[in-house]
């Protein structure tokens, strides 16, 4: 059954799998048994190309993948984290694309990087970023839906999320930590790191949108994007903020494109 | 905390407003293709750039010391609301959940 992972692995046993692939990111380890030369005598020197060619492979799409996290780190920690990484986390899918979503949770419990704990964030970021990009598309919810519904049930409208879209919330300054290491290098910005920010991904189209969202909109996108009734949700982001402007936070969800379709509620 | 029921007509007034705000055209309708020919750089699936084809290197990789390392990035760049310049030790602060 392909897992939202992608595809894995073949099942079943295959013989030498696990030695082979445990050797890959171990170079303290034998050369796995069947790996020979043409004379049939271990090919040590053949596998450690072979090993370091996944190593490097790995490396860059991580770097790829975290340009943000790489750049706050500089290249020469980011490729000594990402190697630490990968033989705690070897692949688990055949799809580079999919490679690495655990790096977050990795940087969060690694000690040495206890000092900048905004850096999980900023990864986490990054690859809400890459799943919205990757997302299945899908047409968004043309506003014009809900002003043929009737006013008396409105409250009762769940929407449908859009595949693509993605909520972050971060206890650091996550947007700007981003949009500094990674999209507008060049602009220097004062980063406040004692801000919060919540960030809104979407794909309505083509390009990855975000934005930082206020805190009323915030609980109203977290509410519908969860499935809960306009109501409901309207009343959880008053319940986050008191002075929540309702008609912008709906306005801002529509433009981005977070809903792909609507339920009526049939209550 | 007591419970706050929103009445419907504010909901409805609420949801007229924005969509009035709303021409079709600020929604991106028109989704086009996306083109899944072009793999992100690094993403194609088999990358063997420069040094690494027949380098076999990985036995003298930086493999496992990188909390012998320091942060080289603009981690060590950045600024701290009071002027402090580094790492947030100093910072009091919650840290993130997980």
């Amino acid at each position: 059954m392909p897992s939202a992972d992608g595809r894995p692995w073949p099942p079943g046993p295959v013989p030498g799998r696990d030695d082979f692939a445990a050797a890959l990111f171990a170079p303290d380890l034998p050369v796995p048994a069947g790996v020979v030369g043409p004379g049939g005598r271990p090919a040590g020197k053949r596998f450690a190309v072979y090993r370091n060619n996944v190593v490097v492979s790995l490396a860059e799409s991580l770097k790829a993948t975290y340009p943000a996290v790489a750049a706050l780190l500089g290249d020469e920690y980011f490729s000594a984290l990402a190697r630490l990484f990968m033989s705690a986390h070897p692949p688990k899918s055949p799809i580079l694309s999919r490679y690495g979503g655990d790096l977050s949770d990795f940087v969060a419990g690694f000690a040495p990087l206890a000092a900048y704990p905004y850096l999980a964030d900023v990864a986490r970021f990054e690859w809400a970023w890459l799943e919205s990009y990757h997302a299945a598309d899908a047409v968004p919810l043309d506003p014009a839906e809900l002003a043929v519904v009737a006013p008396e049930v409105l409250g009762d409208v769940r929407f449908r999320a859009h595949p693509a879209a993605r909520l972050l919330a971060s206890g650091f300054p996550v947007f700007d930590l981003v949009v500094a290491n990674r999209f507008e290098p060049e602009v220097s910005v004062p980063i406040d790191l004692l801000e919060s920010q919540t960030v809104l991904f979407s794909r309505p189209d083509i390009d990855v949108m975000f934005r930082v969202l206020p805190a009323g909109t915030a609980a109203l996108a977290k509410a519908l994007l969860a499935g809960q009734a306009l109501g409901e949700a309207a009343e959880l982001a008053f319940v986050a903020d008191p002075d929540f402007d309702f008609p912008q936070g709906l306005s801002v969800l529509l433009s981005a494109g977070v809903f792909c379709g609507l339920d009526r509620g049939t209550a | 905390m007591s419970k706050m029921i929103l009445s419907a007509a504010f909901v409805a007034g609420a949801v007229a407003t924005a969509v009035s705000g709303l021409t079709t055209a600020a929604v991106a309708q028109d989704a086009k293709e996306k083109c899944y020919g072009v793999s992100m750089a690094g993403k194609n699936d088999c990358k063997a750039g420069p040094g690494t084809t027949c380098a076999g290197s990985s036995t003298v990789d930086y493999q496992g010391n990188a909390w012998t390392l320091v942060p080289k990035g603009t981690c060590v760049s950045m600024s701290l609301p009071d002027g402090r310049v580094g790492s947030l030790e100093p910072l009091e602060r919650d840290l993130p959940k997980s």
